[in-house]
């Protein structure tokens, strides 16, 4: 009976094979299928209430996040998401969008920040909403929609993020002995459908990804930043939780940032 | 806050196309919370769409549509038409948008 099976299931195997290469696997085309309409996109809702809670009066100091400057000036958020990150001269640090929101919150509307980082994102697995932080996020980077990215790059310490960015991305650590190059450091790799961008040379693959996020992941039925793209990449890789806008995160966004400099962001992205 | 986002302009053929995102966690009534307890079912059953008062498309909805659902579909009008979403779920909810047709 086995003799007989076999070489049946080696020929219908073979056919599928000869199927699936018939053609590459074509993402753009389903994500234009897909999410081509940028009016479809569910992030634009989030949107709309990270609006409401950026002009609102919050905090202990009960002021609005319009008193915070993002690199612009005070109350300017119109393409500030483009420039970023960036060094800040009063946290003598490099900031991405979200360190720079706790600096905001806390410095100016008396939130803690401890306090704050204890619910950061929507777990999307118990189905819930996006978290308070990730639609001030989306609100702050949709305003950035249509314009070059232009991170900061002329402060040396902003020089010195993306140089420690380019050296964690190449540090293989944790369990699997991973590196974000392990994944994302050759041209046209992909986990089954998904293509992994190559992010170790500038141009179109890091334009796209960081030119796309923020961005609605319908996997997740919730709109996902580059923090949480960064803390689940770490996950992926077995290590511990990233803290939200940890120097590590920053420095990983500052470096893939640059790799995507005059890219174009289309804001809010959508995704799978 | 918007929780319905209600637009509609006019297109070839003196047609309408409306579109729409609502916010809503449509659960199915199958997912189980961490502690193995069943979510109650939570979802749109029907949403109305009016235009100057006069209905222009229903649906009926389960629990397979996604969180956050679009909706899109055209219908002959004209711009300046007052067009009114109304949802209802199963748990007695209901929200509702106005917008006019540019």
């Amino acid at each position: 009976m086995k003799k007989l099976v076999l070489p049946g299931l080696l020929i219908s195997s073979l056919a599928l094979t000869a199927v699936y290469a018939a053609e590459e696997p074509n993402a753009d085309a389903y994500r234009e299928m897909t999410y081509g309409d940028r009016d479809a996109n569910p992030a634009l809702l989030v949107v709309d209430r990270g609006e409401e809670l950026f002009k609102e009066k919050r905090g202990p100091k009960n002021v609005s996040m319009e008193e915070c400057d993002f690199g612009l000036g005070k109350g300017v958020v119109k393409g500030v998401y483009a420039e970023l990150p960036r060094y800040f001269k009063d946290t003598d640090q490099v900031q991405d969008l979200e360190s720079r929101m706790i600096t905001c919150m806390t410095t100016v509307q008396g939130f803690d920040a401890a306090e704050l980082k204890k619910k950061t994102y929507a777990n999307e697995k118990a189905n819930e909403d996006n978290t308070d932080l990730e639609a001030i996020a989306v609100y702050i980077a949709a305003q950035s929609d249509g314009m070059k990215i232009n991170p900061s790059l002329a402060h040396p310490k902003e020089q010195e993020a993306i140089k420690v960015g380019e050296a964690l991305f190449y540090h293989r650590t944790g369990p699997l002995d991973f590196s974000c190059a392990s994944c994302h450091g050759a041209d046209k790799q992909r986990i089954r459908l998904q293509n992994l961008g190559n992010f170790s040379k500038a141009g179109p693959d890091a334009q796209k990804a960081i030119g796309g996020w923020p961005t609605y992941r319908v996997s997740h039925a919730a709109v996902r930043t580059m923090q949480h793209r960064i803390w689940d990449c770490e996950g992926q890789m077995r290590l511990p939780d990233t803290e939200y806008g940890a120097p590590l995160s920053v420095a990983l966004i500052a470096y893939l940032t640059a790799q995507a400099k005059d890219g174009t962001y289309v804001l809010p992205g959508m995704s799978r | 806050m918007a929780s319905v986002k209600l637009k509609a302009k006019s297109i070839d053929g003196g047609l309408i196309e409306v579109k729409a995102l609502m916010t809503h966690p449509m659960e199915t009534g199958l997912r189980k919370d961490s502690s193995g307890a069943v979510v109650p079912a939570h979802y749109i059953t029907e949403v109305v769409v009016t235009a100057n008062d006069k209905e222009v498309m229903k649906t009926s909805w389960g629990g397979s549509v996604s969180k956050n659902p679009y909706l899109s579909f055209n219908y002959k009008g004209a711009v300046g038409d007052k067009l009114k979403l109304t949802w209802k779920d199963n748990k007695d909810g209901t929200d509702t948008a106005e917008a006019a047709v540019e």
